[in-house]
């Protein structure tokens, strides 16, 4: 048995990589255990555009990410990413574009109509892909569900596989805490069918689509364990930057906002780690999504060849 | 040179927007610089895990009062700095405008007048006016920080005109360029210049290869005051040949 701590998608991701292989696995969320983190993610699966501050291993183990959510669960959009910068910030976008590889140049409103007269140019990644993480997150679990692993909260009766993000901090010295907050906005003026990134030398944002005209605004990135709620001045960054994307997120509803803490480690990379008998899977930083599958499968991978372990 | 200490990088780093802590470490390694600046108004108490990585590079910390609008906010956050980092050093920042990021030299005298008083070495982000410095030199700073040009906006020194007459008005004040640098020529041209350091972030933490750009910043500062120490030659608006023309040789 193994027993994997946490259920945010690190160790959703890593539960359903180890039942996949037959391994017998349960899933385990004390009681009174914080949200996990990824509720609040973007659920962008951008590993080229992450390239802009990312070293190359998250783009390019990145890349298989999309495959496996869309394997795995609903809802994975494959439209891409296009990346806007105002026009007084134009100098942004050739940065980002000499920092980052997988792109083309493109007229904006060619892609999405509604910016139209907005962005005399952008850059377009094309094999980027977004969903939304919530969601994912769900079909994971019933899919963990059909394959007879239980999810529960009792003491572990297997080998310990640690993917409580922050609340690892026990174990893991050097993780520490970057904060973000976010928004969750009805527009239902806004027609935008792909994740669209503005550039800004001091507020960037990203707004990813969720459907039904909603739509995921995010992210600040605070060094900081603040946990309280989202904070004015965030509110106020994301909604300017949104309205710079476009005027009429100013009319949006803004549904829910969220603030949370996202475990990185002093390198910013998702990583596996060994701590005597059990295995860290942790880090995620801004790459929960991107990562998760690709460590849960190394992870796996590592387990499967050494089944002594796994009884 | 800065409130008694001598230093022999003339470069100083600041910390924000960085890849990563380890990428971050790694730049002020390769930089060469003794002091990086941090700031505390957003990140608060809670910011420690990231504090504890700064403290660890074993430079000396000079925090500052980034995002601070008014005289309050900014003496207290000076006050929790000393607190978290056991330090006296603060670098004094008062923004007066929210796009520019322009001190507001009327609140920057008075935070500077109070923080002095309460025994802190300020280190006050003004601007090139000679008279703003005065008065923050007559509030107690022993160093005054003029910017190039606005924060993160990578211009260099935009007034170099004015900055020559803040230079020579204050022959004995330490003076150092803070905020606008965005190439290494432009570091070395204001040490060439004769001011005492520049500190800078942006041009840095965001350059494609930070630790790469943190040590040709660190190589333009040194070059930029060895030139100055060294004498430069004045630029002449006609051509002084290096080679005597007299008494050559006639070979008609």
């Amino acid at each position: 048995m193994i027993s994997v701590l946490g259920a945010g998608v690190a160790g959703l991701c890593a539960a359903t990589a180890l039942a996949e292989r037959g391994l017998s696995v349960e899933v385990i969320v004390p009681e009174g255990a914080p949200d996990p983190a990824s509720n609040l993610a973007g659920g962008m699966l951008a590993p080229f555009c992450e390239g802009e501050s990312a070293p190359e291993v998250v783009v390019a183990r990145g890349q298989a990410a999309a495959d496996w959510w869309a394997a795995r669960v609903r809802g994975v959009v494959r439209r891409g990413t296009l990346v806007v910068a105002p026009p007084r910030d134009a100098a942004e976008l050739d940065r980002f574009a000499r920092a980052t590889r997988g792109h083309v140049w493109t007229t904006p409103a060619e892609l999405e109509p509604e910016l139209e007269g907005r962005f005399a140019r952008g850059l377009f990644f094309a094999d980027e892909a977004h969903m939304d993480p919530r969601a994912a997150m769900a079909d994971l679990r019933a899919g963990l569900a059909e394959r007879g692993v239980a999810i529960h909260c009792g003491a572990p009766s297997g080998m310990i596989v640690d993917c409580r993000g922050l609340s690892a901090q026990d174990r893991l010295p050097d993780l520490r805490a970057v904060r973000g907050e976010m928004l969750e906005v009805s527009a239902p003026d806004v027609a935008l069918t792909r994740t669209v990134r503005l550039l800004h030398p001091r507020f960037p944002c990203y707004i990813v689509p969720r459907g039904d005209g909603r739509y995921m605004i995010g992210a600040t990135m605070v060094e900081s364990a603040r946990s309280g709620g989202v904070t004015a001045r965030a509110v106020m960054e994301l909604l300017s930057a949104a309205y710079t994307v476009h005027p009429a997120f100013a009319e949006a509803e803004v549904v829910a906002t969220g603030a949370g803490l996202r475990p990185a480690f002093p390198d910013n990379l998702p990583a596996i780690r060994q701590d005597g008998d059990r295995i860290h899977l942790n880090g995620m930083y801004r790459h929960g999504f991107l990562m998760a599958p690709v460590l849960a499968e190394e992870l796996a991978q590592m387990l499967i060849q050494e089944p002594a372990h796994a009884d | 040179m800065f409130y008694g200490t001598d230093l022999t990088s003339r470069l100083l780093l600041g910390t924000a927007q960085y890849p990563s802590p380890i990428v971050l470490r790694a730049a002020i390694a390769a930089s060469g610089a003794e002091v990086i600046t941090v700031s505390l108004r957003r990140e608060g108490a809670e910011g420690g895990a990231f504090r504890e990585i700064l403290t660890e590079s074993g430079c000396r910390i000079l925090p500052n009062t980034a995002g601070c609008h008014t005289v309050r906010e900014a003496v207290t956050t000076a006050q929790m700095a000393r607190e978290l980092f056991g330090t006296n050093w603060i670098k004094l920042e008062v923004i007066g405008h929210a796009d520019t990021l322009q001190p507001d030299p009327f609140a920057l005298v008075e935070a500077a007048r109070i923080l002095s008083a309460e025994g802190f070495d300020v280190f006050p982000y003004t601007t090139e006016d000679l008279i703003v410095g005065e008065k923050l030199i007559e509030a107690g700073c022993r160093v005054l920080m003029p910017w190039g040009a606005p924060i993160g906006s990578g211009q260099g020194l935009r007034n170099e005109g004015g900055l020559r007459a803040m230079r020579a008005h204050f022959p004995g004040v330490p003076l150092v360029i803070d905020a606008g640098l965005g190439a290494p020529s432009q570091a070395a041209r204001a040490m060439e210049m004769g001011f005492d350091a520049v500190l800078l972030n942006t041009a840095v933490a965001k350059a494609t290869d930070p630790v790469a750009m943190a040590s040709a910043f660190g190589q333009a500062v040194a070059a930029g005051r060895a030139a100055h120490a060294a004498g430069l030659m004045p630029s002449r608006d006609m051509a002084k040949a290096s080679t005597p023309i007299f008494g050559m040789a006639e070979l008609a």
